[in-house]
C-alpha cells in the first residue's frame, strides 16, 4: 500500500529540527523575548459570575503611573469575532462569568503592574448566576438567551424503530465534566507598536491568522503582523483564546506607546481561559437480541459558558460523531450548547467527539449487559464496514477500518478472554484485598479537517520558495505547538520534490510572510495543508525539471521562486448545512484502546496498568510522531476519565491550580503500545488521514469500562475519581454481577 | 520588600528571628507559593540552611536524632533511616517531587503544619519528641502536642525547632505508612495513616496510629488505639477499629475529596493495616 517509493522519507521517522533547542533549553518561548522598553500588562478581572458594572475607576492606578484600559477606550468594537459577535474584549455594561476581564493596565515592571490592577477599582452589583445546562433558566442574567447553538442530524425512524416491541431498547444518560489543557507553556502574548499605529504581535498561539482579524476588526484592516513564537503546548487551548490576549497587549502598547507583553500565571490562565465543554448525554438505542442495533437516539447538551465562540462548531462535530462507528439505519442525533455563567468553554483536541463519544461507547457497554453479549460482541456487530451509510448520508470508503481495529487490538490484548475472567473473578475479590484487575476497551472514528464545506470554502493556500541556495521553503501558516509539524510537512515537501529532507526549510509563521493556509485544529495539519504542499511541492519540481534541474536557471536572477497550490476536496461531494446531509468530512480516522486497570480494594484509586492503542491513521507519515500524537492523547483523554476534576464554587472552578487540578504524571502513566493501521484515504498526502485529535476520543470510555470490569461499579461520568466511584456504589450502580468492593465502611459515608 | 537573613549559628539566627514578623525558612517550598502573592510576602525570612546544628542524622541512644534542616531526600537516601525506620523512608519518598525532597525539610513540614503534612503522623505514630530551641533556652516537646489547632503549633514565636529524637526500634516493632493521593505522585494527601506498634503473639502493644487530611491537625487516632491494644487481633477487631477510627475524625470536603471519602479511606486504610501487622495481606 505504499504509494512512494523507497527512498521517500515518507514513513521514516527523522529528527524534528526544532527538538535540540528544546530539549537543551536554547528554544526562546514568549516570556524569553527580551525587548527594549517593553512593559508588562495585567488584567483586571471580574470577581462575580455574573452582575452589572457600576463603576470602573482607574485613577488610583494611573496615579502609580501605569496605564489603563476600559471598555470606554476601545477604538473600535468592542467585540472578538469567532463566529458570532458576542465576546467583548472587556466586560462593559454587564459581567457574565468569574474572571471576565474588565480592564486592563501596563507599566514598566510587573510588580507595579500588578499593584496597579489591584487599584483598579471595579464596582459591579452582583446577580445569580447560571451554571448548570440543567437550571431550567431560559435566559442568563444578562437577558441572553440560552440557546448558544443547536443542530440535528437524522436517518431513517428512529422513534419509529424504539415503539417496536420486539426490540431491546436501552436507556442512559453520561456526562463529561470541564477539562483543561494543562499546555506547559501559559497562555502570552507581546505587541510592539510603531509610530503609525500599526502592531507587531508576537504570541504562544496555534492560529496566527484567527488574531489577524481578530486584531484587524479592532484596529482596522492593515493595522497588524502576527507572529507565532514558539509555542509550548495548546492542544485548542490556543485556538481562539488567544484573539483576547492579543488584543488586550495590542490596546495596552496603544496605550502606552511602549511594548507591552502579558503571560498569564498559571491560575488565572486556568480561571480565565477556554475549557472542554461539560457534556451531558441521554442516549436510547434499540436493539435485536444479538445486539444489533436498530435504532440510535441522541441528546446531547454541551456546556457553552457565557459566550458563542466556537460552540456551533464544537456541537456540530459532537454530534457528527455522537452515533460512534457503528451502523445503523435508524439515527436521530439532537444537539444544543446552552451558556451558563462561565468563562466560554472552547476547542480542545477532539473538540466535541470525545464527549458524545465518552457517551456512546459507556452505553454500548450498558446495552451489551442488557443483553447479555460482551464489549466485543456488541461493537464487532454493529462496526462500520465499507460501503456503509453514516446518519448524514455518506457512504464509507473502502478505508472504512472500525472493525479491523477492533479485532486487532481484540486480539492483541487477548481482550474477550481476560475480560470475561475479571467478570467471574470479581466476587471473590470480596474481602480478599488485592487491587481488582480490569479491562476495559473503546471503539471510535475520527473526522478529519473541518466539518462539512469548511475546506472548500478555505480552499487553503500554501507557498513553497525555492531560494538562490536551492534550498526550498515552506510557507504556511500552520504552526508547531509541539506536534513535529516543522518535520512532517519538510517530509511530505521533500517526497514531492524527491530531494534530501535538509534542503526543506519551514518559515516562522508570520502573517507578512506566509498565506492564510487555515488555523492549526482539526488534525488538518497534515491532511489539508500536507495535501496543499504536496500539489505544491510537484508544481516546483516541474518548474525544476523545464529548468534541467538548475536553480540558478529557473530563478533567472530573482532571489526567489514562489509557487501556490491550493487544498481542493472532491468537488463530487457536498454536504448541506440545514439538512445535515452529505459528506460531513472527507476522510475518518478509526481507534480501539484496550485500558487494564487495578482499583485499590481501600482507596478505589485507579492505577492505570496498560494500555493498547490500534489506530487506522491512513498513512504514517512519521511513525514515531503518530505514535506520540495517539499515546499523549490517550493519555490526556484518561486523566480526563480518571483523576482530571473541576469543580465550581459561586461560578470559580476550585481547582485553578496544579497542586489542585491534577493531570497524569510520567509515574502514572501505563505501559503503551501502539499499533499503527495504515488503510490510505483518498484526502492526505499518500493517504494520510488526521491523528492528533482521534486519541482523544477513547481514553476515558475505555479506562471507566475496566474500572467497570473490575469493580462492578458502572459509572457513566467523567472523570471517574474515586470520590464518584464511591458515590457511584452508595447509589447502587452496580452491574448485575455485583461489585467486588466489600461494603465495609460503606456506612460511614452518609 | 522582603529581607534575607543567612545566620550562620544557631543563636545568631535565635537573635534574627527576634525580629517583627520574621520567618524562619529552609528549603522554601511552602513559603514561596505563599509569598508569590505580594500581599503576603513576610517581611523579614531567615534562611536556616546553614546551621551546622540543625543538620544530620545520627544514633541517639538507641533511637535516631534527626536534624530539622535535614531534607527529605536525606531521609529517604539516609542507611540509619531505612534499616530503623522504613517508614520514614518511605514517606519521604511521597512528598511532592524528587525536586521538592531535594530542598524541603523535616522542620518545615512540620512548622508550615499543613493537616495534609505527609510526615506529621509518621512522628505521632513513631511517638516522636521535638527539641525546640528560643532564645530563653531549649525544651522538648511529645509529637502529640506539638500541633495545637489548624495550622498552628507548639512554637513560641522566635523559637526554632532543632530537631527531632525517635525512640528506640527494635526489630518487633512493626511500621505502617500508608498515603491515598489523587495520583501516583507528586499529589497531595487526601488521607495519610502511620501505625507502629510491638507485636506479641496475636496482640499489638504500644500500639500508636495518626492520620492527617482528616482533621484541622493531623490526629493521634486514639479510640482505635484503644480497642486494639493488648487484645488478640481478629479481623472483626480490626474491622472495629477501623471504624472507631472513622468516627473520631472531623474530615471535611474540600478542593481534593470529600469528608465521606475519607471516612470510609480511614476505615478501610486502618483495618488493612492491622491485618497486615498479623501477616495478613496488605
Amino acid at each position: 500500500m505504499a504509494l512512494s517509493s523507497p527512498l521517500s522519507p515518507l514513513g521514516q521517522s527523522p529528527p524534528r529540527p526544532d527538538g535540540p533547542g528544546k530539549v537543551t533549553g536554547a528554544t526562546r518561548y514568549l516570556d524569553d523575548l527580551e525587548v527594549p522598553g517593553v512593559w508588562y500588562g495585567a488584567t483586571v478581572r471580574s470577581k462575580v459570575a455574573a452582575g452589572r458594572i457600576r463603576r470602573v475607576d482607574g485613577d488610583a492606578a494611573r496615579a502609580l503611573g501605569a496605564v489603563v484600559v476600559t471598555a470606554a477606550d476601545l477604538p473600535g468594537p468592542n467585540v472578538l469575532k469567532v463566529i458570532a459577535e458576542d465576546w467583548p474584549v472587556l466586560a462593559a455594561e454587564r459581567v457574565e462569568h468569574v474572571a471576565q476581564p474588565i480592564a486592563l493596565v501596563a507599566a514598566p515592571t510587573r510588580e507595579l503592574a500588578r499593584r496597579a490592577a489591584a487599584a483598579v477599582v471595579v464596582e459591579v452589583d452582583a446577580e445569580p448566576a447560571v451554571f448548570e445546562t440543567t437550571d431550567p433558566a431560559t435566559t442568563l442574567p444578562s437577558g441572553r438567551d440560552r440557546v448558544l447553538a443547536s443542530c440535528r442530524s437524522a436517518r431513517g425512524d428512529a422513534s419509529g424503530a424504539l415503539a417496536n416491541p420486539a426490540v431491546v431498547v436501552v436507556e442512559g444518560v453520561y456526562s463529561t465534566g470541564h477539562q483543561e489543557h494543562v499546555y506547559i507553556e501559559p497562555q502570552g502574548a507581546l505587541a510592539i507598536p510603531d509610530r503609525e499605529g500599526h502592531f507587531e504581535v508576537i504570541g504562544s498561539i496555534q492560529c496566527p491568522y484567527y488574531v489577524h482579524g481578530a486584531l484587524e476588526h479592532l484596529f482596522g484592516p492593515g493595522s497588524v503582523r502576527v507572529r507565532q513564537a514558539p509555542t509550548g503546548g495548546g492542544f485548542g487551548g490556543k485556538e481562539e483564546f488567544p484573539d483576547m490576549l492579543c488584543a488586550h497587549v495590542a490596546l495596552l502598547a496603544r496605550a502606552s506607546g511602549h511594548p507591552v507583553k502579558i503571560v498569564y500565571e498559571r491560575s488565572e490562565d486556568i480561571n480565565g481561559t477556554t475549557k472542554r465543554h461539560p457534556s451531558r448525554v441521554r442516549v436510547r438505542t434499540g436493539h435485536a437480541p444479538d445486539g444489533t442495533l436498530l435504532a440510535v437516539e441522541i441528546d446531547a447538551v454541551l456546556d457553552g459558558g457565557a459566550f458563542i465562540t466556537l460552540s456551533p462548531v464544537v456541537l456540530s462535530r459532537a454530534v457528527l460523531h455522537a452515533a460512534g462507528p457503528y451502523r445503523c439505519e435508524n439515527v436521530t442525533i439532537e444537539g444544543r450548547a446552552l451558556a451558563t455563567n462561565t468563562a466560554p468553554n472552547g476547542a480542545f483536541r477532539g473538540f466535541g467527539a470525545p464527549q458524545t463519544q465518552f457517551a456512546m461507547e459507556r452505553h454500548m457497554d450498558r446495552a451489551a449487559r442488557a443483553l447479555g453479549l460482551d464489549p466485543l460482541t456488541i461493537r464487532a456487530r454493529n462496526a462500520y464496514r465499507p460501503g456503509d451509510v453514516t446518519p448524514t448520508g455518506q457512504v464509507l470508503g473502502d478505508d472504512t477500518s472500525a472493525l479491523e481495529c477492533l479485532r486487532v487490538a481484540a486480539e492483541r490484548a487477548d481482550f474477550l478472554r481476560r475480560w470475561t475472567l475479571h467478570e467471574r473473578a470479581r466476587a471473590a475479590f470480596h474481602l480478599r484485598g488485592l487491587p481488582a484487575p480490569g479491562i476495559g476497551l473503546s471503539l471510535f472514528w475520527h473526522g478529519t479537517g473541518f466539518t462539512g464545506n469548511g475546506e472548500r470554502k478555505m480552499r487553503s493556500p500554501v507557498r513553497l520558495a525555492l531560494l538562490a541556495d536551492g534550498a526550498v521553503e515552506i510557507r504556511v501558516a500552520a504552526t508547531d505547538f509541539g506536534q513535529g509539524t516543522e518535520v512532517v510537512l519538510a517530509q511530505i515537501v521533500a517526497d514531492a520534490l524527491g530531494c534530501e529532507l535538509a534542503r526543506v526549510r519551514f518559515a516562522e509563521p508570520d502573517t507578512d510572510r506566509v498565506p492564510d493556509s487555515g488555523p492549526t485544529v482539526a488534525s488538518r495539519t497534515v491532511s489539508v495543508v500536507g495535501s496543499a504542499l504536496f500539489e505544491a511541492g510537484q508544481l516546483l519540481a516541474n518548474e525544476l525539471a523545464r529548468a534541467g534541474g538548475v536553480v540558478a536557471d529557473l530563478l533567472a536572477g530573482q532571489d526567489e521562486l514562489v509557487v501556490e497550490a491550493h487544498y481542493e476536496p472532491d468537488p463530487t461531494t457536498d454536504f448541506d448545512e440545514a439538512t445535515y446531509q452529505g459528506t460531513a468530512y472527507a476522510a475518518y480516522g478509526y481507534g480501539c484502546d484496550v485500558v487494564e486497570v487495578e482499583v485499590c480494594p481501600d482507596s478505589l484509586a485507579t492505577t492505570v496498568q496498560r494500555a493498547l492503542f490500534v489506530a487506522d491513521v491512513g498513512h504514517a507519515i512519521h511513525p514515531v510522531l503518530c505514535a506520540g500524537q495517539l499515546e499523549g492523547g490517550a493519555l490526556q483523554a484518561i486523566g480526563q476519565g480518571t483523576i482530571e476534576e473541576m469543580r465550581l464554587e459561586n461560578g470559580r472552578y476550585l481547582q485553578d491550580r496544579l497542586t489542585s487540578y491534577l493531570i497524569p504524571t510520567a509515574q502514572d502513566a501505563p505501559d503503551m503500545e501502539t499499533i499503527l493501521l495504515e488503510h490510505p484515504s483518498t484526502m492526505g498526502p499518500a493517504g494520510a488521514k488526521g491523528v492528533g485529535e482521534l486519541p482523544a476520543d477513547g481514553g476515558a470510555p475505555a479506562v471507566i469500562a475496566a474500572i467497570e470490569n473490575a469493580t462492578g461499579i458502572a459509572c457513566g461520568d467523567a472523570p471517574a475519581t474515586a470520590e464518584r466511584l464511591l458515590a457511584d456504589l452508595l447509589a447502587g450502580h452496580v452491574v448485575p454481577g455485583g461489585s467486588s468492593v466489600d461494603p465495609f465502611g460503606l456506612e460511614l459515608a452518609r | 520588600m522582603t529581607v534575607a537573613l543567612r545566620p550562620t549559628s544557631l543563636s545568631e539566627a535565635l537573635d534574627a528571628l527576634g525580629a517583627n514578623g520574621a520567618v524562619a525558612v529552609a528549603g522554601c517550598t511552602d513559603l514561596m507559593v505563599v509569598d508569590h502573592a505580594p500581599a503576603r510576602a513576610h517581611a523579614t525570612v531567615v534562611d536556616l540552611s546553614r546551621l551546622p546544628e540543625l543538620r544530620g542524622v545520627r544514633e541517639d541512644s538507641g533511637g535516631l536524632w534527626i536534624g530539622a534542616a535535614t531534607t527529605f531526600a536525606e531521609l529517604r537516601e539516609s542507611k540509619l533511616v531505612r534499616e530503623r525506620f522504613p517508614i520514614v523512608a518511605e514517606m519521604a519518598g511521597t512528598i511532592g517531587a524528587l525536586q521538592i525532597q531535594n530542598r524541603a525539610t523535616v522542620g518545615g513540614n512540620i512548622a508550615n503544619a499543613s493537616p495534609a503534612g505527609d510526615s506529621l503522623p509518621v512522628w505521632m505514630a513513631l511517638d516522636a519528641e521535638v527539641e525546640i530551641a528560643g532564645r530563653s533556652g531549649s525544651r522538648r516537646v511529645p509529637y502529640d502536642e506539638m500541633h495545637r489547632a489548624y495550622r498552628e503549633t507548639a512554637l513560641a514565636p522566635g523559637e526554632l525547632i532543632v530537631g527531632l529524637r525517635l525512640p528506640a526500634a527494635d526489630e518487633a516493632l512493626e511500621q505502617r505508612f500508608r498515603k491515598v493521593g489523587t495520583r501516583a505522585a507528586q499529589a497531595i494527601s487526601k488521607v495519610v495513616v502511620a501505625l507502629a506498634a510491638r507485636v506479641h503473639g496475636d496482640e499489638l502493644h504500644g500500639l500508636r496510629i495518626a492520620a492527617g487530611s482528616v482533621a484541622p491537625t493531623p490526629v493521634r487516632l486514639r479510640a482505635a488505639e484503644a480497642l486494639v491494644e493488648g487484645q488478640p487481633l481478629t479481623p472483626d477487631l480490626a474491622a472495629a477499629a477501623g471504624l472507631a477510627a472513622a468516627r473520631e475524625v472531623t474530615p471535611i470536603d474540600d478542593v481534593r475529596s470529600t469528608a465521606d471519602y475519607r471516612r470510609f479511606v480511614l476505615a478501610r486504610t486502618v483495618r488493612r493495616m492491622l491485618l497486615a501487622c498479623q501477616g495478613g495481606e496488605a
